[in-house]
């Protein structure tokens, strides 16, 4: 029988016996509270894509794909252009057959599965194309649900993968709601657009916007007022993919229309 | 107490203390909560300097013009004056040392990622002149007539 003074005093004990297990902790609020500090950093890169300028070539794909070595026949890509067409009847296709790493040269419809739609000129309301790339959120649901702390969002937004540390369980690629993650075909973990990462830190350009002849994707430091991006995105009308998602993209857009998702 | 109560309680603190020793050793110093917050900056510090280090491979025109000052000139005159070298020369990355030389894609679908026509209004890709390819010297690579460094039609071959 456990007298209530017995009980007392070994729940003393032991809790005094966890008490040091609070020096291994993960999460340190001071460390919360120093994440104001990230608020002084002078640099917070986005993206700003006029899909009026886009003509469909691809140039940006088959950059992007040797750039950042990713396997240049699997059909996965960090970024990829998408075309919409709708007809006078009221019907939606769209397609980006790899992810149009080869563009555009047909004016039949990839419906999946080996079948095509075939649409004649005179049936055509509207059409354009809508070049795709991770959007750097500021609210990342990709970052949230990583088990591991293998993704992440750097001090300049951009959001990484650390291969070493990813264990490949991909909840990251179920919870983007823009799906641009995937698994790298060779390293097995997840992988994701990082605006060329070891181009920009360089005061590079990222391939993809080098690599496009028309000036439809452009890349600028939001922080920075006399960024052109920046400046465009201030001034003039400009949307975002899925806002009501709540991710804050960084990634904008000239031209969108409401088929666009 | 009775000591049956306590020997499995000795066994779970062991585990605990064991896998928090081979913790310390195992996460790397930089690992922790950085500058976002615990949310979104929970991530080991070094992957940054990782991810910077990747290799350029796409150097840009300016890279080309020190040595293919010609070439740059005529293009730069023409109406592909936007059309970097490497979109079809290949990523020069240490170019002339490695690669010394690079690898062309004259194929038919590189002049076609453009030249194909499409009708989409609201679209730049309506106002580029196009081809049929099946009717259009079908078998017959685009740069045998026409020089891509000087696309209209007097820089013909």
């Amino acid at each position: 029988m456990i007298t209530r003074r017995d009980f007392l005093k070994k729940t003393v004990t032991i809790a005094g016996v966890a008490m040091p297990l609070a020096a291994f902790e993960i999460i340190d609020p001071e460390k919360l509270f120093a994440q104001v500090a990230a608020e002084k950093t002078k640099v917070r890169w986005a993206f700003l894509v006029d899909t009026y300028k886009c003509v469909g070539c691809g140039f940006c794909v088959k950059a992007c794909k040797n750039e950042n070595e990713i396997p240049y026949d699997a059909n996965v890509t960090r970024t990829w252009v998408e075309r919409y067409v709708l007809t006078k009847d009221g019907r939606l296709f769209a397609d980006t057959p790899k992810g149009a790493r080869d563009g555009f040269t047909t004016t039949k419809i990839d419906l999946g599965l080996g079948k095509f739609q075939d649409i004649k000129k005179d049936n055509i309301e509207k059409a354009y194309f809508v070049p795709k790339l991770c959007n750097q959120c500021e609210n990342p649901p990709c970052v949230q649900v990583c088990p591991v702390g293998a993704t992440y969002q750097a001090p300049d937004g951009v959001v990484l993968v650390d291969r070493t540390w990813c264990i490949g369980c991909g909840y990251c690629i179920m919870a983007c709601p823009y799906g641009v993650r995937f698994f790298h075909p060779v390293h097995h973990t997840a992988e994701k657009c990082n605006f060329c990462y070891h181009r920009i830190t360089k005061g590079m350009k990222t391939a993809c916007v080098d690599a496009c002849p028309f000036g439809a994707r452009k890349i600028g430091n939001i922080k920075d007022p006399n960024d052109p991006v920046t400046k465009i995105v201030r001034t003039e009308r400009v949307g975002v993919l899925k806002s009501e998602f709540g991710t804050k993209p960084q990634v904008f857009y000239i031209g969108l229309d409401e088929e666009v998702r | 107490m009775k000591n049956h109560v306590f020997r499995p309680l000795f066994v779970v603190i062991g585990i605990i203390v064991l896998v928090l020793a081979a913790r310390t050793f195992y996460v790397p110093k930089d690992f922790g909560v950085h500058e976002r917050g615990y949310m979104y900056g929970w991530y080991r510090q070094g992957n940054i300097e990782d991810w910077k280090k990747v290799q350029v491979k796409y150097q840009g025109m300016e890279y080309c013009k020190d040595c293919h000052d010609k070439k740059y000139a005529s293009i730069k005159k023409s109406p592909h004056q936007n059309i970097q070298c490497e979109n079809c020369h290949g990523p020069a990355i240490d170019h002339p040392s490695e690669p010394p030389k690079l690898a062309i894609d004259r194929s038919r679908q590189q002049c076609l990622r453009c030249h194909y026509p499409l009708p989409y209004p609201s679209s730049g890709r309506s106002k580029i002149r196009g081809i049929d390819p099946e009717k259009h010297n079908p078998d017959i690579e685009c740069s045998m007539c026409h020089d891509p460094h000087r696309p209209n039609l007097g820089g013909m071959r």
